[in-house]
Formats: structure tokens, C-alpha cells, sequence
């Protein structure tokens, strides 16, 4: 295997001070990216300086402070437009996370435009935060969940899916990247397909946005959510991309301060996007902080990152292979830096704790993605998801761990 | 390996949960219930048979960690033919053992000692007192379901 040896893994280490905490007396070894990622120095002293520097209520001071926390938003709003390249900053609204913007669009624009007998399409692969959501918008209009079911290594099936479509599929909404098993969803041919017949597409760009770069002008999807604790931001905030004609069509979600521009007790009008979607005063600091993890992802660079990614996650799954007794879960040709896997009459409850007394973070459960666990007929999996700072020997450390609990096990 | 992680996967435990007592199902019993970890998707059901107050046979039926599972296999041998005031003062002794700061100071011959382990895993203790819950609900009535939210 090639290794990427331009790559500044110790410098790109050097920047994040967690990774040098110690766990149960053993160096800390990070894989749990998938479930939030850590954060560099950029980003951690972004938030102490604008505290300390910068900050103020946005949008509504004349004063100096307000004026410059206003413009740092706004600037974080720029670099977010720049990561998905939308045609617009007013099609990017900041909400908590990807859970709340696909809230946001489900009931806003689902509550618009669903009507009895209307169908949404979902795969088996999505979180629950790109289900229930839908579930409750279908309840409420008498729309139709249809499913795209995968395949044994956890595939998209493109030609299922091609079947449900049709003139009464309203919504498409599907994950860009599965945070279970890692598969890529072929995206374009899902947009392509659902173009031809007439529906909209939203894509949950939750675990393709720390690894790819997105383009939404080139996909032509209509609405897409990411998270930015997951890209080396801070929890609590994310972005909603739509596209601003649907956008404007919509009905205010939530409202309240900010998202009007007139109030009478007769008729309130509501405030120009992309403030109509961002009612109450937003998490200022977390928006800029997310502004400063833009900023580094794109230092480094997504083609050095994905090239680094794809290597840990081909490395990983080389070594995994080796051992007895060890099932990958998800086998998909194109997949992002995630594995999930099971030992053999070993629960992963009882591997994550064994791993974590070596100081090894992984994720054990069903990773909020119980119709896949249920695809597969487990109740849970052992998830190791890899970041940018992950290294080789990180995932010698991971072998070593299971290696440990198979022998205690066996 | 850790010490405490030795105490947490000793011996005894490992094989309750590779040779689980009392594993399956019961027809017709007297009381069942479901014990959900909606955190891990783990799930147990709990039969038991009574005869008047006493527990006549309890079986479970486990999609579970070690821990529960040993848990489970552990509380069942330890209460077959207790009577019901009986393994709610069990359920109360283990619930508080697993959560005192005090050290716990067990017999030799307490079957609980096996499990002390996991007091020093706090992320694993729903895993151990799942069991117990549903058995509590199965005494309690039929087809109850409890979670450990
Ligand atoms: C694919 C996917 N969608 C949605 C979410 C929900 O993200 P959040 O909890 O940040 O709103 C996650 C995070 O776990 C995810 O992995």
C-alpha cells in the first residue's frame, strides 16, 4: 500500500491538544470521529477570542461590538456558502445541527406541501435524525414512507430505488455518506432519477462533509445538512443549504426575534433569508468557531484529507481481515473512513469497554441507525470512524485492543 | 490487562455469559416483562412462574453484553424459590451496592460479589441492573415493559 508521505500528520496532530490526554494511564486513540470529531487549537481559541474580543447580540446594535460580532457571523456564513459552493449566502441558514435542519425542512416545507397519498422516499441507511422527522410530517399530512432497501455489503440499491419513484414521490431524502457501515451513496444518479420525476431531494451531508468535498450547484440537490461538531466545529450549531426560490416558498419554521420585519397583532411580515429560518438570537461564538474549522479543513485540503482517509480505511480493514473471527459490516466498493465490525460471540458493548481501558475510543451500538442493525440482524456494532489526524499506528493500537479482548474472551 | 477490568471480567462472569443459566423461554407464564436499553438497543425478556408468592421458575431471554447476560444468569439461580418480598430486598441490596461510595463487604458465598466489578464502570451499570428491573416488572404484572431511561 502507498502512503501518503507529504501528509503533515504531526504537525496536523500537534494542532488538536486532546489527542496528548492520557486514558486510563494509556495514550488517547480517537475513533470515534463519526460520532463528533475533536477540535484544533484554531477553532478552541477562536471561541475564547471572540469572548474576549468580539462579541456582542448580532443584528441589532448600532454599537461597535454588535457591528463586528455581526460581520464575523456573516463571515462564517461566507465560508460555509464557499465549503457546499451554494450560489448564495442566503441559502445558508445555521441551525443546532443536521438533526435540526432536517426538522426544519420536514415540517416547514413538508406542512406546505404534503398531502394525503404524497410519498417520501428514505433509505435503510439513514440515521434516525433523517427518519422520525419524517415520520411525524407524514403522520400529520397522510403522506407515504417508501424505503430503499441495501444490499449484503450495505450498497444503495440504485435500481430499487429507481422503482419506487414515481409521480407521487414529493420528497427524496437520503444520506450523502451511511454513519453505520460508510457507504457512499451514489448521489447524482439519486438527484438525476428523482428529477425526472418531478421530487425535490435533501441529502444528510452529516458524515460526507468532514470527508469529501460537496458541491450543491453541481449536484443540483435542493436541500442539504451537515453538523459541525463532526467537521472539528463546535457542537451546537450547522447549516441548512436550500435553494432560495424553495427557501422563500416556505413557511417560517420558527418564530421570534430576528425573523420578522414587521410585528403588528394584525399581521406580522417576515424578515428577508436567510434570517426568516434563524429565529432568536443564534449561537454567535459557535457560528464563528465553525467559520475557524472551515478555515482549517480547507488549509489542509479535502483531496490531501480524502487521499489520508482512504489510505487509514483500507490500511484498517486490511488488518481486520487478517484476524479470525472478525465480520466488517458494510463492504461497499466506494465508502467513506468508517468500519464497523463484530467480533465473534463477543458483544461490542464489552469490546468498547476492554478497547477504552487501552485508551481506544470507538462507538458501540447502533449508531441511531436501528433499521441497519436490523439489515443485518444485530443489535449493535463496534464503529471505528477515522478523522484526519488518525495515524497507522493508531489502527495497530485498534488490532492490539481486539486481539486483547479475544483472548480474554477465548 | 487492568485490574480492574480483571474484576469486571473475571472468571465467574465470562462463564455465566458464555453458559448462561436459566437462558430461554417459559409458556404460560405467570408474569413477563421487557427490559429495553434504548441507548444500545439491548433487550431481555423475563418469564417467570409463581406458586402463591414464591418464584417457581424464571427464565430469560437475552440480546445482550456479558454483563447482562451474567447478570441475568446470576439473579436467576440466586432467586428461583425466593418469595416476591424477597427479590424486591435483592433488587434494592444490588441496586444500592452498585451505586454506594462505600466499598462493598460481601460474604464469601454472595452471589453478588461476582458482580462488583462494575462499580467501577459507570457506563455499565444499566447493563447489570436490566435484568433485575424486569424481573421486578415480570413479579409485578404481565407483559410490562421497563427501560433503563
Ligand atoms: C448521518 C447522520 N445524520 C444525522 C446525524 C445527527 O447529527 P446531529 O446529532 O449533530 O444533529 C448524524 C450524527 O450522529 C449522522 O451521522
Amino acid at each position: 500500500m502507498v502512503r501518503n508521505t507529504c501528509y503533515p500528520i504531526d504537525r496536523i496532530r500537534a494542532d488538536f491538544p486532546i489527542l496528548s490526554e492520557k486514558v486510563h494511564g494509556k495514550q488517547l486513540v480517537y475513533l470515534d470521529n463519526g460520532a463528533s470529531a475533536q477540535k484544533p487549537s484554531a477553532v478552541i481559541s477562536q471561541i475564547s477570542k471572540t469572548y474576549e474580543t468580539a462579541y456582542a447580540n448580532v443584528h441589532r446594535g448600532v454599537h461597535h461590538m454588535s457591528q463586528i460580532a455581526t460581520d464575523a457571523m456573516e463571515d462564517a456564513r461566507r465560508k460555509a456558502q464557499k465549503l457546499l459552493n451554494a450560489g448564495n449566502e442566503k441559502e445558508i441558514i445555521f441551525v443546532r445541527g443536521a438533526t435540526e435542519g432536517i426538522n426544519l425542512v420536514a415540517s416547514s416545507w413538508g406542512r406546505a406541501n404534503l398531502k394525503p397519498g404524497d410519498e417520501i422516499i428514505l433509505s435503510v441507511l439513514e440515521h434516525h435524525s433523517n427518519i422520525v422527522p419524517w415520520q411525524i410530517i407524514a403522520e400529520q399530512t397522510g403522506a407515504v414512507i417508501k424505503v430503499v432497501p441495501i444490499d449484503d455489503a450495505g450498497v444503495f440499491l440504485i435500481d430499487e430505488y429507481a422503482k419506487l419513484l414515481s409521480d407521487r414521490t414529493k420528497m427524496v431524502a437520503v444520506t450523502h455518506v451511511s454513519n453505520a457501515l460508510g457507504t457512499i451513496v451514489p448521489v447524482n444518479e439519486v438527484i438525476r432519477l428523482a428529477r425526472e420525476n418531478g421530487s425535490l431531494v435533501l441529502l444528510d451531508g452529516c458524515q460526507a462533509v468532514p470527508h469529501l468535498s460537496v458541491d450543491v450547484q453541481a449536484l443540483d440537490v435542493d436541500f442539504y445538512v451537515f453538523s459541525g461538531h463532526k467537521l472539528y466545529g463546535p457542537s451546537g450549531i450547522g447549516v441548512l443549504y436550500g435553494k432560495e426560490a424553495l427557501l422563500n416558498d416556505m413557511p417560517p419554521y420558527e418564530g421570534g426575534g430576528e425573523m420578522i420585519n414587521r410585528v403588528t397583532f394584525e399581521k406580522t411580515t417576515y424578515a428577508e433569508l436567510p434570517f426568516k429560518f434563524e429565529a432568536g438570537t443564534p449561537h454567535i461564538g459557535g457560528i464563528i468557531a465553525l467559520g475557524a474549522a472551515i478555515d482549517y479543513v480547507n488549509d489542509i485540503g479535502f483531496d490531501a484529507i480524502s487521499a489520508h482517509e482512504h489510505d487509514l480505511l483500507g490500511y484498517a480493514t486490511e488488518r481486520l481481515n487478517e484476524m479470525n473471527s472478525i465480520e466488517i459490516l458494510g463492504t461497499a466498493p466506494a465508502k467513506a473512513a468508517i468500519l464497523s465490525f463484530n467480533i465473534k460471540d463477543v458483544h461490542p458493548h464489552d469490546v468498547g469497554t476492554i478497547l477504552d481501558h487501552s485508551g481506544i475510543a470507538v462507538r458501540t451500538g447502533h449508531h441511531c441507525a436501528q433499521p441497519v442493525m436490523d439489515r443485518f440482524n444485530v443489535a449493535a456494532t463496534v464503529r471505528a470512524s477515522f478523522g484526519l489526524y488518525n495515524t497507522h499506528s493508531e489502527i495497530d493500537a485498534l488490532v492490539e485492543g481486539i486481539s486483547n479482548v479475544q483472548e480474554m474472551f477465548g | 490487562m487492568s485490574t480492574d477490568l480483571r474484576d469486571l471480567y473475571q472468571e465467574i462472569i465470562l462463564e455465566h455469559s458464555r453458559n448462561p443459566k436459566n437462558a430461554g423461554t417459559l409458556d404460560d407464564p405467570d408474569g413477563r416483562a421487557t427490559g429495553n436499553n434504548p441507548l444500545c438497543g439491548d433487550r431481555i425478556i423475563l418469564y417467570v412462574k409463581l406458586d402463591g408468592d414464591r418464584i417457581k421458575d424464571a427464565k430469560f431471554d437475552a440480546r445482550g453484553c456479558a454483563v447482562s447476560v451474567a447478570s441475568a444468569s446470576i439473579m436467576t439461580e440466586m432467586l428461583i424459590g425466593r418469595s416476591i418480598a424477597e427479590v424486591r430486598q435483592e433488587h434494592k441490596r444490588f441496586a444500592d451496592l452498585l451505586i454506594s461510595k462505600d466499598d462493598p463487604c460481601l460474604a464469601d458465598d454472595d452471589e453478588l460479589s461476582a458482580l462488583m466489578g462494575v462499580r467501577e464502570f459507570p457506563a455499565r451499570l444499566k447493563c447489570a441492573t436490566l435484568p433485575w428491573e424486569a424481573l421486578v416488572a415480570a413479579v409485578d404484572g404481565n407483559e410490562t415493559d421497563v427501560t433503563t431511561e
